[in-house]
């Protein structure tokens, strides 16, 4: 296959950054989309040019940082990660756009890559459960029911890749956010800080500038994991009553 | 050690939750249910119109003796103009609100860009600010008089018949009725969700709903001026 590449270039952080064309040859359908861009920085490199910068670390669809807008869409045509799209989905002399996840609490570090880390900070601020230390408890210890098992899993899901960011009209990260949520606040062991957990998240993502939910629902059309947008109205239902709950 | 104190008041429900993204959501979905519901209302009685001139201006008039004799003349008339103006201002301003922060968040588009959601989805915004510039010029011709061509106090039929009697305002009511049937089409829908009352079970229902009322709504409202326009209202 050989395809046109319209990739944003930009050195860093405070440079003005711009599309660039390159023209790739000798692309097989087998390729994932990240084989693609290493045979493209193969040939940069050996031209003397700068490699573009993307990040990847698991290639197995698991790890979520492959993050990148591709003709528009995140992750590309696929309901999938990037290093899982294959090339087959495109066709011989296609012209293919390459962004990074464009939102204001995703600043670009350099071409295609962002820092996510105001997900971390959303994290940080209660998406995690307390448990004493020690040996593991006894695995029976707390039932939890079938369904709210089912429930926590799929919301479980979510691997903080931030296309629900990046394909939001408003850069908003509610499905982010709200999968963490429903996720612990669903289970036993999360129940303790069901509150704290909703107020604490929900403020620190309106912190990290991300904006807020009109649902739209294009953020969970890119996820790649399938995280349904009933969990954003769970959510909102969980902070209302943690709001009436607070004192 | 001694513990703590708690000193400082922590701030009222609506005060805390108009500060965060969600709990300003949640105001603009209760006010606009709150517009909603008077909407209802208020279009059943506009189909008084058909019945003539006796029945719809002696209904007029019942509304303001509604509420008596604990309520003085007006006062619930009143009551209910002071609930919908509070409601008006305090969706506006949340929606200008967040708007203005929605924008800042997504600074840069994207070079290919499909638009995958309903027109009623995209057109909240304008089709919001179509409302507000509609409903100043309404009061303005049906309830000040100020820009009504017959305005006759107490005779709201004949003031009525006379505003629709001109072409570019039944332009002007119908476009503004279109826009508030997409504006309550994904409206109604996406304050059950920021309500928190939608669920993967409900959703098809809510939707539904949402349509039936953007239906009902657009309709029976358009049916004035096409009334008057056919002469069969006159
Ligand atoms: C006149 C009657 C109006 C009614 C019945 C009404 C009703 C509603 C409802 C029920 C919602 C859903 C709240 C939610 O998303 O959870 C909504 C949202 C909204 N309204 Fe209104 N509204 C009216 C007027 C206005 C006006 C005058 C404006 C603009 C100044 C406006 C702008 C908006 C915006 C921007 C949204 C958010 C939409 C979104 O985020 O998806 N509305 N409205
Ligand atoms: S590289 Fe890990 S999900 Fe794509």
């Amino acid at each position: 296959m050989k395809l046109t590449l319209r990739i944003w270039r930009q050195r860093d952080a405070d440079s003005a950054g711009a599309m660039t064309t390159y023209e790739v040859d000798g692309i097989s359908e087998d390729m994932s989309f990240l084989e693609m861009l290493d045979h493209l920085n193969e040939e940069l490199i050996l031209a003397g040019d700068e490699p573009v910068a993307f990040d990847h670390d698991c290639r197995e669809g698991i790890c979520g940082a492959c993050g990148m807008v591709i003709n528009g869409q995140a992750h590309g045509p696929e309901r999938t990660t990037t290093c899982q799209l294959h090339m087959r989905h495109f066709r011989d002399g296609d012209v293919i756009d390459v962004e990074p996840w464009r939102a204001a609490a995703f600043p670009v570090v350099k071409d295609l890559v962002v820092d996510r880390s105001a997900f971390d900070r959303i994290i940080g601020a209660g998406g995690y459960v307390s448990v004493p230390t020690g040996a593991a408890p006894e695995a029976h210890a707390t039932p939890v029911p079938k369904e709210a098992a089912d429930l926590a899993f799929e919301h479980a899901e979510c691997i903080g890749c931030g296309a629900c960011v990046a394909a939001c009209p408003n850069g908003s990260a509610m499905l982010f956010t709200s999968a963490k949520v429903v996720h612990l606040n669903v289970l036993p062991q999360g129940a303790p800080e069901r509150e704290s957990r909703v107020l604490g998240m929900v403020s620190a993502m309106d912190e990290q500038g991300f904006g807020g939910c009109t649902n739209t629902g294009e953020c969970a059309v890119a996820c790649p994991k399938g995280i349904p947008l009933s969990a954003i109205g769970t959510m909102n239902r969980e902070y209302l009553r943690a709001s009436v709950k607070r004192r | 050690m001694a513990l703590a104190t708690r000193t400082e008041r922590s701030p009222s429900l609506i005060g805390f939750v108009w500060h965060s993204t969600v709990g300003k959501k949640a105001v603009m979905a209760v006010t606009g249910l709150v517009m909603l519901a008077y909407l209802v209302a208020h279009m059943l009685g506009n189909l008084k119109i058909f019945f003539g001139a006796g029945e719809f201006n002696a209904y007029a008039h019942w509304l303001r003796t509604l509420g008596g004799p604990v309520l003085h003349h007006e006062w619930f008339l009143w009551i209910v103009r002071a609930v919908l103006a509070a409601s008006v201002v305090l969706h506006g301003v949340a929606a200008y609100q967040l708007s203005r922060r929605d924008l800042a968040a997504r600074p840069a588009r994207y070079e290919r860009r499909r638009a995958r959601t309903s027109y009623a989805t995209r057109t909240m915004r304008w089709g919001g600010v179509v409302l507000g510039l509609f409903l100043v010029w309404h009061l303005l011709d049906l309830t000040t008089l100020t820009v009504n061509p017959n305005a006759q106090q107490g005779h709201p039929y004949e003031n009525l018949v006379a505003s629709f009697g001109r072409w570019y305002v039944n332009v002007v009511y119908i476009v503004a009725m279109l826009a508030l049937g997409l504006h309550i089409r994904h409206g109604f829908w996406s304050a059950a969700q920021t309500l928190g009352a939608n669920s993967p079970r409900r959703d098809r229902a809510f939707k539904a709903t949402a349509d039936g009322l953007a239906a009902l709504l657009t309709l029976g409202f358009v049916a004035v001026p096409i009334g008057v326009m056919t002469g069969i209202v006159s």
